[in-house]
């Protein structure tokens, strides 16, 4: 990080003091809001869109956009979520664009596969050795988590990247991405069971592995 | 409840938004069936790392880049005015 860049006067201030001081004028504090959250939108950013230069764009542009709506922001959430808000939306919209150049919505459900069809069962059960604590720091476990991700359809990574990682409410979810309430709780099943999967081959334990001793239905 | 009835009702349990009598059910089948039992840890888990995870880098020069732009476009008299 540009040390050298950052105003340590900021240092140590909350977000919402940051906020305030932000509005009142300060840059400095502004960019220190930008240093804290940039790495955070930027990763929310990669893993929507899968491509740096958009990524970038998006993160810029948020930021641009939280400045001049700052005087509207009235702390109702954090500046955290507000900011990924803004984030969200701007991936979203270009997603809309590309998908536009491509004659396919975003939010088209006609013709999904497996949408209402049956849920795929669980097939390799096992505990993890570690704990996700114990994994969240590791690079590799980072790249494992990435390439499980975007083995996921772009349908299902969205919904799981807003429900789960971003917290928004099944609601809120099925108002960004244009979808029913179903359709959602579907896709993050979907999604959930896909990732757990995934990562259990490579983070399970095989001495724990259980098999299933009755059929699921498939 | 059957392992398929407790797949299709995951979210719900994961969420904690299942209703408090479907819940006892729940956890009535799982104590029974260690594959489901380990299926919602893993899912649980699962959820934990992607929420903490911070997997990319924001660039250095991209970095450098955003803030001064943020400098150019940071307006004299204050933000929104």
């Amino acid at each position: 990080m540009s040390e050298d860049i950052k105003n340590t006067s900021c240092r140590d201030v909350p977000d919402g003091e940051l906020v305030r001081r932000s509005q009142g004028g300060e840059l400095a504090a502004f960019e220190e809001l930008a240093f804290r959250h940039e790495e955070k939108v930027y990763s929310l950013a990669m893993r929507m869109l899968r491509h740096e230069q958009d990524a970038e764009d998006v993160t810029q542009q948020s930021f641009l956009n939280a400045m001049e709506n700052l005087q509207s922001f009235r702390g109702d959430s954090s500046f955290s979520t507000w900011i990924c808000r803004i984030a969200i939306h701007g991936a979203l919209k270009l997603i809309r664009k590309r998908k536009s150049r491509s004659m396919v919505s975003l939010d088209e459900t006609a013709g999904e596969e497996g949408d209402h069809g049956t849920i795929p069962h669980p097939e390799y059960i096992a505990d993890w050795r570690e704990s996700p604590e114990e994994l969240v720091h590791r690079n590799e476990i980072q790249r494992l988590l990435e390439e499980a991700l975007s083995g996921l359809d772009e349908k299902h990574r969205m919904v799981f990247l807003l429900r789960d990682v971003e917290g928004f409410s099944v609601k809120e979810t099925a108002e960004s991405l244009g979808l029913t309430e179903t359709n959602v709780k579907v896709r993050l099943l979907r999604a959930r069971l896909q990732l757990r999967e995934v990562l259990t081959r490579t983070l399970g334990d095989p001495d724990t592995r259980v098999v299933r001793h009755h059929e699921h239905a498939r | 409840m059957k392992c398929e009835e407790l797949l299709a009702m995951l979210n719900e349990y994961v969420d904690g938004t299942v209703d408090p009598s479907v819940c006892m059910e729940y956890e009535k089948h799982m104590a029974g069936c260690d594959p489901c039992k380990v299926v919602v840890d893993n899912i649980r888990k699962t959820i934990i790392l992607y929420k903490e995870g911070k997997p990319y880098e924001l660039p250095l020069t991209f970095r450098n880049r955003l803030h001064e732009t943020l400098r150019q476009k940071w307006p004299k008299s204050g933000p929104g005015s």
